[in-house]
Order: structure tokens, then sequence, then C-alpha cells
């Protein structure tokens, strides 16, 4: 299974030295590893359907409880196929639909990376594998719905939808780390033992908030559906796989996949009824207003997100089928109806449902697809979304009896409106007369089509032939997110009952709606006017207080005078060490421990306080330097009188090196202009006597602490031991905290070279005036 | 401003420090001295060869550019931290050579890694002085 998750990755890193070939000869290529992706996942099919699971760990950090642990059950492979299935399909269409893009290879390694990240996310067993990858698929997903970044729109929605599901997945991994310390187990499979732990612990409603956030957040649910929309602006493929079929859908899995260790309490069934049921209401009454067709698409999306949510919140054993079923379904009808935009779109220009009619003499198969799609949508007998919608009725129906209607209602009110706006984007396009600017129009090319019509047609033989579906597969994602035995199975007749009458009333009245229903500009004025008072514009200020604060705040603190640095820097040392010293009680000092001073101590501190003088008080920059280094060389000879030759030998060199760099440095600036005024000379002597006083306070304080030679005991004992050297100080470089050691190299390293390219960088356009 | 005198001493002073600081290096392990000390010494007579002959000259003489040593020495230095992963110990373990060398005596890991850090500094120290010695105002 790792390879899987792999040989996406690697395919993506692989394009970006060969993205030329691939751009042109090697193109054919990059649509064979989903197939083969998928080809490999079907023949997991047969085994899943006998019940069996499968496993697979490797260790990666096994001491922070992070390893690779993999899980193919039901819930995942429904995932898995969708995620290869589909994109099969999207990598054969975008192959045609971006050719000649510049960035057509990028678009692809973006693409590799999200279906990597997106099979990684339904295969984890581990909740920080599962983390990791949950943000891997929202980094991909900025990148595709940037993916026109000379577009400010596009930017700005890729910026939106990074924010909220970057959000969203800053919560989940709160809400994981949380559940995985009251569980004290990070496998998500083994968590399930820990039920009842976790149900009455107290930090449960915590943990399900958080999770909540995160899948909300993911899955586009009232009030952070407005990122979706947005995303639209990303090129269609995209649209058609991450934000309808597979990503929007990771909030669903990870509801899904929790289900049956978090379900079960009030606080679960009526949030997620609760979000649920209104987002799929309101994006459904939302979804009538529009003219864009990729509008219309995103709003019933959302709305079918919500119908998930409300189907798992409900969580009876018949909502739970229902779930499991309207997940494939909504895929299939609604990546078709998404790929047949985006030929409408690449074809004629315009993606505006008024301006578009009787395309069906033009582009005949599409509209086939089209119109199957638009019909499984609304659920027409003898599709395989009249089974979906069939189930959903089925589990409102069997809801508690105080809820039968009141649920009812709403799924029917929002079927009605999704069965309206299934036509206006599967059926409008395609019928009425052919205006003439579009008589010439002539079908795309074959793999832009034909995935479309694969897709369309699968909804109807999934329809017609229920069982092979069902039984494969569906029984077993229910049975993995139930968590025990659904006894489902998927018929075409259930009989003449109510869901039936249902049924077909949603249809005939969905029609209704959708003939009356006349789209135009004025009412998607209308309509975006509620938009405006929605969550969107709150959080955009909020956005754009951090911006300003954030701003006000880098101001303040990086100013760029070295000298208020220095300040800020000592100012807040201080502070700290005052507030300790504060702290740790009366301070005693004992000077009758000192050694008693010898001549050369004192004529080497003379020679350091004339030094010092002169550094104050002389108005030339390069007089100041070699006073410093008076000093500096003064504290080199205090080290020598007390026996640590190493400080000793390094201050020395790193004296006279600085010096130089001093030298070189100030040489080139001109003497000094302005002095500073008597008011700063005061505040700069009060704060650097302060600092002096508090390092000498520490000092003394030090020799009074009794002393813990623990640390240097052990060195000194191991030294020759372990590391077969006498040099201490050297050892503890070089051997014992050799990795410090090597990150302060590094370190080192990165410091020349932002000298160096800061310097060169300036050579360079100074070179150009 | 040139100094014969300065220039002439340059010539011995060079080779002499550079192998006092070869010499920190070596002994590191023992006595005071290192890897870093070592590379500090070492860049010094450098720095001191391109105030008497001018920062071109020294860049005659180093023949790369010093910015290359970085990468070197980083090299070195995590080569020996890697390396006793391949006969199955933890990073970083100090591995020893059997029998003495002479002069030098045990050589060990810890060795190169203090090589490493000592190209390091030399590399960074010469970068930083020496760019901004070069850049024209």
């Amino acid at each position: 299974m790792l390879f899987t998750i792999l040989l996406g990755l690697i395919s993506s890193i692989l394009l970006i030295p060969f993205g030329k070939r691939f751009k042109s000869s090697w193109s054919i290529l990059l649509p064979l590893v989903p197939t083969a992706l998928f080809i490999y996942y079907l023949g997991y099919v047969p085994k899943i359907a006998e019940g069996l699971t499968f496993f697979q760990e490797i260790n990666w950090v096994p001491s922070l409880g992070v390893n690779f642990n993999l899980k193919l059950d039901g819930l995942s492979l429904l995932f898995c196929l969708l995620i290869t299935g589909i994109g099969t399909g999207i990598f054969f269409y975008a192959r045609t639909y971006l050719k000649g893009h510049p960035f057509y290879d990028r678009f692809f390694g973006y693409l590799y990376l999200f279906m990597s990240a997106m099979i990684g996310l339904v295969l984890s067993d581990n909740i920080f594998l599962l983390f990791i990858f949950w943000e891997l698929t929202s980094i991909s997903s900025f990148f595709l719905i940037g993916f026109n970044n000379d577009q400010e729109a596009s930017r700005k929605s890729a910026m939106t939808a990074l924010t909220i599901t970057g959000m969203g997945g800053f919560f989940l991994l709160a809400g994981l780390v949380l559940i995985g310390n009251v569980a004290g187990t990070y496998k998500i499979s083994e968590l399930i033992e820990y039920r009842d732990i976790i149900l009455n612990h107290p930090q449960y409603p915590l943990i399900l908030g958080l999770l909540f956030l995160g899948a909300f957040t993911k899955s586009a649910q009232f009030p952070f559906h407005f990122w979706l929309p947005g995303a639209m602006k990303a090129p269609t493929p995209v649209s058609a796989y991450l934000h309808s079929a597979t990503m929007v859908k990771a909030g669903i899995y990870l509801l899904a996949r929790f289900f049956p260790i978090l379900s079960g309490t009030d606080l679960w069934t009526y949030t997620l009824m609760g979000v649920g049921g209104f987002t799929m209401l309101y994006a459904a009454i939302h979804s009538l207003f529009r003219i864009d067709l990729k509008s219309i698409l995103a709003y019933t999306t959302i709305s079918a997100l919500g119908m998930l949510v409300f189907l798992l919140g409900l969580g009876t054993k018949e909502a739970i089928i229902a779930a499991s079923v309207f997940i494939l379904v909504h895929a299939l009808y609604k990546a078709t109806l998404f790929l047949v935009t985006g030929i409408i779109d690449h074809e004629t220009g315009t993606r505006d449902i008024t301006k578009l009619a009787g395309l069906r003499k033009v582009l005949a198969p599409v509209a086939v697809a089209a119109g199957l799609a638009a019909l499984s949508s609304a659920g027409l007998p003898s599709t395989f979304g009249f089974i979906g919608k069939d189930l959903i009725y089925e589990a409102t129906l069997h809801a508690e009896k105080n809820w039968v209607l009141i649920l009812t209602i709403i799924a029917i009110a929002t079927n009605l409106c999704l069965v309206a706006a299934g036509f206006m984007a599967g059926f409008k396009p395609f019928f009425g007369t052919l205006p003439k600017q579009y008589e010439k129009l002539h079908l795309p090319y074959k793999s832009m089509w034909i995935p479309p019509l694969i897709l369309a047609s699968l909804g109807l033989i999934f329809g017609l032939a229920p069982g092979l579906v069902g039984d494969y597969l569906s029984y077993q994602t229910a049975n993995s997110i139930f968590g025990a035995d659904t006894e489902m199975h998927l018929a075409i007749w259930h009989g003449f009952n109510t869901v039936l009458i249902l049924s077909l009333a949603t249809l005939g009245i969905g029609t209704l709606v959708y003939f009356i229903n006349k789209p135009s500009e004025l009412k998607v004025n209308f309509i975006e006017k509620f938009e405006r008072i929605s969550p969107q514009q709150v959080l955009t200020g909020y956005a754009n207080d951090i911006v300003r604060f954030s701003g006000w705040f880098t101001n303040f603190f990086h100013n760029g005078y070295l000298r208020s640095y220095h300040m800020k820097i000592i100012l807040f040392a201080e502070a700290l060490l005052i507030y300790k010293l504060w702290n740790s009680g009366p301070i005693q000092i004992d000077f009758d421990n000192l050694t008693p001073l010898t001549i050369y101590e004192v004529a080497v501190v003379i020679i350091l306080l004339g030094a010092l003088v002169i550094v104050i008080s002389t108005p030339s920059r390069l007089t100041s330097i070699v006073a410093m280094s008076v000093i500096g060389y003064c504290i080199c000879l205090m080290y020598v009188f007390y026996s640590a030759p190493d400080l000793a030998m390094t201050q020395f060199t790193i004296d006279t090196l600085s010096t130089v760099l001093f030298v070189l440095v100030l040489y080139k600036l001109p003497s000094f202009l302005n002095l500073a005024s008597a008011k700063q000379r005061y505040r700069d002597s009060i704060v650097s006597l302060g600092f002096g006083a508090i390092l000498s306070i520490i000092a003394l304080k030090v020799l009074y602490e009794p002393i813990q030679t623990e640390t240097s005991d052990f060195y000194g004992e191991n030294a020759y031991i372990l590391a077969k050297g006498k040099n201490v100080v050297n050892l503890i470089l070089a051997d014992f905290r050799g990795i410090d050691t090597m990150f302060e190299t590094v370190v080192l390293g990165i410091a020349a070279l932002g000298v160096y390219s800061l310097l060169k960088l300036r050579l360079k356009s100074s070179e150009k005036e | 401003m040139r100094s014969i005198i300065l220039q002439t001493a340059t010539r011995y002073l060079l080779p002499i420090l550079l192998l006092f600081s070869f010499f920190l290096l070596l002994r590191g392990h023992y006595y005071p001295g290192g890897g870093f000390v070592g590379g500090l010494v070492a860049s010094i007579a450098f720095v001191l060869h391109s105030f008497a002959n001018g920062t071109e000259a020294t860049m005659k003489i180093l023949r790369r550019k010093p910015l290359s040593l970085i990468p070197i020495g980083l090299g070195i230095s995590a080569v020996s931290v890697v390396l006793p992963t391949f006969f199955g110990l933890p990073p970083m373990t100090g591995l020893w050579w059997e029998e003495k060398v002479p002069v030098i005596g045990m050589i060990g890991s810890a060795l190169f890694f203090d090589l490493g850090v000592y190209l390091v500094v030399i590399g960074v120290v010469l970068t930083i002085l020496f760019t901004i010695s070069l850049t024209k105002d």
C-alpha cells in the first residue's frame, strides 16, 4: 500500500527535471499512474468484499508515536477507488484541457502531490500521519486553486481556501492530540477499544469541537462554506477532482472514520444534524440563484456535503448506509457535471447559463453525459441517484419519532432545489435553440468527452444493477463506518411505499421548480447580498485586523536600526533577569570567599577602564574600535589568569577578527555625522549600567549558591573512557554535544551565505546603474 | 598603503600560521586547541596576507572561492556523524583507528568532525571579510 502513496510523490518529483519532456512527447505517461493505482485497488475489491482488512506498518519516529501505519478497509477502499478512478478520468481530461499551457508540468506535479496526499489520508491509521496528509491536501489544493497566479482573484481565493482549511487543520491537530492523550494510543484502529473512556472523559466536548472544526472547514460546512465557491477559480479539472469528488470529502471521511469512536452522544448527533442540515438547505437554495455553471455546481456540492454530515449525525443504520452510497453517487454525477462544464467553457468561452442553449446539436456525446448526470442527480428511477435518494428518505423516515416529519421536510426541500439545480447545469445549456455564434463549434478531443461519459454511464449501470456496487463495496464501506454489520442490500425496486412516493414527488416538483425558476443576473445580485452579511465578511474583517497588527508589530521591532535592536534585546533580557532575581529570594553576597586581588589583575582592570573611557568619549569610529579590541584582549588575559586556555585562545582570535571586520565595514562609512544627544546618552548609560549591575549580581550570587558538579563530573570521568580524549572542552564540542556543533556550523554557513548574497546582490544593482 | 616589511613577513608568516592552526586542530582532542580555534587562526593568517598584499592576491593563493569551503566542511562533518550508522551504531558514535599513527597519535571520527568545523570556520570568516573588502563603494 505504501508504494501507492510514494508512486505519486515520485512522479511529482520527476516532473521537476523532466518537465519539458512531459509537456510534449511523454505526456501520454501522465495518466498512467492513476490508472495503474486504480487497477491495483480494484484488485482489493473481492478481498475487501469478504470482510478482510489490510494493515501495513513501518516504523518512522516510534519514540514520538508517529508511525507509518496504513489500513485498508471498506471505507478507505471506497475513497481510494474514487481518488484513483476519478483521478484517471481527470488526468486524461486535463492532459487535453491544459494542452499548451506554459505551466503544464507544474500542474501535473501538484495534481500528483494531491493524489498521493489524499490516498495517504484515507489509508492512515495513525493520527499524526492522518494530520500530515490532511495538511498536504490543503497545500496542494492551495497551489491548484491559485494555478492561474497572474489573476488576482485566483490568488485571493487560494489564500482564503488555505487560511480556512489551514486553520481547520490546526484545530484538528489539537483535537487529535487530545484524543491520543486521553486514550494513550495514536493508532486509530486501537482507539475504538477506548471508546467508553473517551466518551466519559471531561475533555470529550472539547475533542469533539476541535475535530468538528477541522471537518467543517475542510468539507465547507456553514459558516466556513465560502471558500469552496471561491475555489472554483481553479482550472475545471481541479474543481471536478478536488473540490467536489475527493478533497472536500476529507472532512466527511474524518467524521466517518471517527464515527465508531466518538458518535452516539447528543453532542455528536445534534451538532452534526444542525450544521449539516442547515448547510444543505442553505446551499441548495443558493444554488438556484446562480447563473455561472461552476457556481451552481459549487453550491450543490456544499449542499451534498451538508447532506453527508447530516446523515453521519443522524447516525442510524439507515443513515450510515445512505451516506456510504451517497458519497459514490454524488462523486459520479458531480464530477461528470464539472467535466461537462469544463468542455462548455473550453469550447464556448462562457459558463453563463443564460447565454448557453442548444449545445446538444454540436456536442452530442457531452450532452448525453450531462443529461445522464443530471438525471442521476435528480434521482430518476433506474439511475444510481434514485437509490441514493431513496436511502436518504429511508434514513429520515427511520429517525426518532418526533423528528421524522421535520427531517423529511428538510431533506425534501433540499432535494427539490438540487433537482432543479442539476437540471440547470445538465440540461439548460443543451436545450433550446442554438445561438448563431456557437454553430461552428465542434467536439473536443476524445480524451475530454470520454471520461465524463464513462462516469455518467456508471451512474446508470449502478442504478440498474445496484448489487454490483452495493454488495462488493458499499456494504463493507457502511460496515466500517458503522462498526457493525449493517445488513445492507441494495435493490432497484423496494415495492410501492412511502419512500417511492417521496422520491417521485421530489422529482416532479423539482422539475416544476426548474421550469418556473428563470435564472438571471438580477437574482444573482439579490442573493449575493446575503453573502455580504455572511461569516465571510466577519472573517475577512478579522484577517485584515491581523494583517494590520502584524504590520505594526513588525515595524516596531524590525525598524532597521541596529542600535534599536540592541536596546530592545538588552531591555528584554534585563526585564527577564530582574523578574527571576526578584523571585529567587533575597540576594546574599559573600565577599569573604573571593580570592585576593593580585597586582597584574589590578593593572589589567586599569587598562580596561581606560579603554572604556576612550570608547565612550572618542569622536572617531576607528579609535573606538581599537579601544574596544583592547577591552577584548584584557578579558582574554583574565581568562588566562583563571586558567581557561581554550576560552582565552578563542576569545583572542575572535577579537582580532572582529576588529578586522569592524574596520573593514566602518572604513567605508563616513565619520560620525551627528553624535547622540545628551538625553540619549543618559538613557543608554542607564540601560547599560543596569545590565552590567544585574550580571555582576548574578555572578556574585552564583558563588554563594552550592556548586553542583554533576555535569562536570560526568564529563571529567567519561572523557577518556567514552571519547578517548583529555581536553574536555573540545570533547564536548566535537563529541558529546557534536550534533549541537554540527548545527552551529550550519548556522555559521548560512550567515556567510547571507552576507555574501546581500553584498553581491547590491553589487549587481549598483553595476546596473 | 603597502608595507614592504609586512609583505615580506607574511610570506613566511602565512605557512607558519597555517601549520600552527593545523597543529591546534590536531592536538584539540588532548590539549587546548580544536577545530574552531584552529580555523580562526588559519583565517587570521589569510587575513594578514590580504592586508599586506591585497585581497585579490590572497584569493589567488586560495585558488577557489572561500565560500566553497563551507559545503566541503559541512560534508566532512556530516559524513563523520552519519558514518557510524553504517556499522549499526547510533550516529555520532566515535569510531577509532586501531593503531596509532606516528606524530598525530590516535585517529578517530571526532578528528574528521573537527576538520569539518575547521574548514567551515575558515570558509565563513574569509567569505564575510573578503566579500566586504572587495565590495566597491
